[in-house]
């Protein structure tokens, strides 16, 4: 007993000290991680330009008031020790294209120049991009990415859990159609070089996405990728048809390829990956058995329900080995909705690619995020992972929207 | 064992202290089947999404009136909570009788880190006719 007990000690020592020696992160073997920087306020998105310099955007500005964080690591020790910022506004997305970086706040998108040294020219003049884009609470923030021809896609997510007649109320039937999917509910596609768009000169790309937080344009392909928020409640709304457990397991987190006028079904139907179909919305009628969505997708990958998939990103490097390469690294920011069952999550999910396609299961790639003794509840994580970028050497960084830290993860050949 | 025995002691002075462990039971049924969901089982919410319970000023704060009318009406105003702001709409409860709302209230001002007074059905029926 005694000694059983002394081994289980040692074995948590050994697993602590190791957590620390990579920023607390659990990672595969020959993998390794640092902490780039800590504290710098709610990081969601974050994107690198060719130089290694990493931008994040903030949902709300920091304490120094900054809602734009610049940070650079010219010794190249794995810690940025360069840090700067400026903006104002809170927001989600960010994306630098050689030296131009677009940053989103909840209803704009906005266009700063940068110099060869990758410092923001124009941090209080910006041009204006996109403007008056709907920003109603819910599912508000705006991601965004663009393709090689400059046309830039912005997430407008739905602001409603299942387009009820009243939002998340026992009861509320669902609207017919759904009068919210005209103005969000879909990703809007415009010109990434013209000013002050709004939706009359954009263009409905793809639609019945709930919410997109995650997107990237896969050049293998040529076309976007996206992954989707399911919706919450089930057993809320319908305790008859849905017990806690099965509302912990359902709707699934889904991915799709969405070409132009595709539709991915919200809010009629919602993934179930156990009956591997799409299945009927109890608030339009369905049981939890009946399928609808005849002209809707199905989702390419289906990741567990609620864990909130936070950013998507192919990877084009050749530092990770070889089964990396086009593969998808997806990042989990962690579930509330499988309440009273234990929260999931809190993890960078891998899913390997062969020719544009899924070519195996999708896997845990980086762990530990939530604290080594976290019980996951949201409040208690230590970090809750979000932005993606890849550094030009083909590191990863994984930016955390709770305290603000970044986390850069290498591989050690 | 020692932590049973503990967290026993622990419960007993609180319900001592705090009054009718019956109320605080009926309360924590239906803060499980209404509101965990979003406050989660530690009371802590979600950031940026749903505001705690615990350590929250208003909720262990003066103005029963607002609280009863957030529950019976929702909520959905994003004005700041302790200074941060929550962007999820709140579901109503509208069909809630004087004595859950009591029971309820009693129960989330009580529990986590919370220790107010707890709250009477005429306190609730008071609240009712404040605007
Ligand atoms: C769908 C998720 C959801 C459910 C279910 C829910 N709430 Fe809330 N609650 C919220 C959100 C979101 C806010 C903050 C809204 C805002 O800031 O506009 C909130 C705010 C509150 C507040 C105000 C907190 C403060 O600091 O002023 C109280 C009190 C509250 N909820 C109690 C409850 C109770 C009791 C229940 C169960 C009957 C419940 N809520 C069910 C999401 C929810």
């Amino acid at each position: 007993m005694y000694k059983l007990s002394n081994v289980l000690l040692a074995c948590v020592f050994a697993l602590s000290v190791n957590a620390q020696e990579n920023a607390g992160l659990r990672l595969p073997a020959g993998f390794s991680a640092t902490l780039f920087a800590d504290q710098i306020g709610t990081a969601r998105h974050i994107t690198i330009n060719d130089k290694g310099v990493l931008f994040a955007k903030l949902n709300n500005a920091n304490k120094a008031g900054q809602s734009i964080v610049r940070m650079e690591d010219a010794n190249g020790d794995g810690i940025a020790e360069k840090i700067s910022g400026w903006g104002k506004y809170g927001g989600t997305g960010i994306f630098v294209k050689g030296n131009q970086l677009y940053a989103s706040s909840d209803d704009a998108v906005y266009l700063y120049q940068l110099d060869a040294n990758g410092e923001v020219t124009n941090p209080t003049a910006p041009k204006t991009i996109i403007q008056n884009l709907h920003s109603r609470r819910q599912h508000a923030s705006k991601s965004i990415t663009l393709d090689p021809q400059g046309n830039i896609y912005v997430n407008i997510g739905a602001y409603s859990n299942a387009c009820q007649e009243k939002d998340r109320s026992v009861g509320s039937k669902g609207m017919m159609p759904c009068p919210i999917l005209d103005s969000a509910g879909g990703v809007w596609k415009f010109d990434g070089s013209k000013e002050n768009q709004s939706y009359a000169q954009g263009k409905r790309y793809a639609t019945g996405l709930r919410n997109v937080i995650g997107l990237d344009w896969n050049n293998q392909t040529n076309s976007l990728f996206v992954t989707q928020h399911g919706r919450d409640q089930l057993n809320t709304f319908y305790p008859t048809m849905y017990t806690d457990a099965q509302n912990a397991d359902l709707p699934a987190e889904t991915m799709y390829e969405m070409k132009e006028g595709d539709d991915a079904g919200w809010p009629y139907v919602y993934y179930d990956p156990f009956q591997k179909k799409k299945i009927l919305s109890p608030e339009y009628g369905g049981d939890g058995k009946l399928e609808g969505g005849k002209n809707a997708l199905d989702p390419l990958v289906a990741f567990p329900a609620h864990m909130a998939p936070m950013a998507l990103l192919f990877y084009k490097g050749n530092q990770f080995p070889a089964k990396y390469k086009e593969g998808a690294f997806i990042s989990f920011h962690g579930s509330w909705n499988r309440a009273p069952l234990p929260q999931e999550g809190y993890f960078v999910a891998f899913v390997p690619f062969k020719n544009g396609k899924p070519s195996g299961e999708w896997e845990i790639f980086a762990n530990g995020f939530a604290g080594a003794d976290n019980n996951k509840s949201p409040r208690g994580a230590k970090a809750r992972p979000c932005g993606l970028a890849e550094g030009p050497d083909g590191s990863l960084y994984v930016s955390d929207d709770s305290k603000g830290a970044i986390f850069k993860i290498s591989f050690n050949k | 064992m020692q932590f049973k025995i503990v967290s026993l002691i622990i419960v007993a002075l609180f319900y001592c202290v705090q009054g009718n462990a019956q109320n605080m039971q009926k309360g924590k049924k239906i803060y499980e089947t209404r509101c965990l969901a979003c406050h989660q089982a530690d009371g802590g919410g979600v950031p940026n999404m749903n505001a705690p319970l615990d350590a929250a000023s208003n909720v262990v704060g003066k103005d029963i009136a607002r609280l009863v009318r957030i529950i019976r009406y929702g909520y959905n105003e994003r004005i700041a909570l302790d200074g941060f702001y929550y962007s999820n709409a709140m579901t109503a409860s509208p069909d809630l009788k004087d004595n859950e709302l009591a029971d309820l209230l009693t129960y989330i001002r009580n529990s986590w880190s919370n220790k107010a007074s707890a709250i009477t059905i005429a306190q609730v029926q008071a609240a009712k006719k404040k605007k």
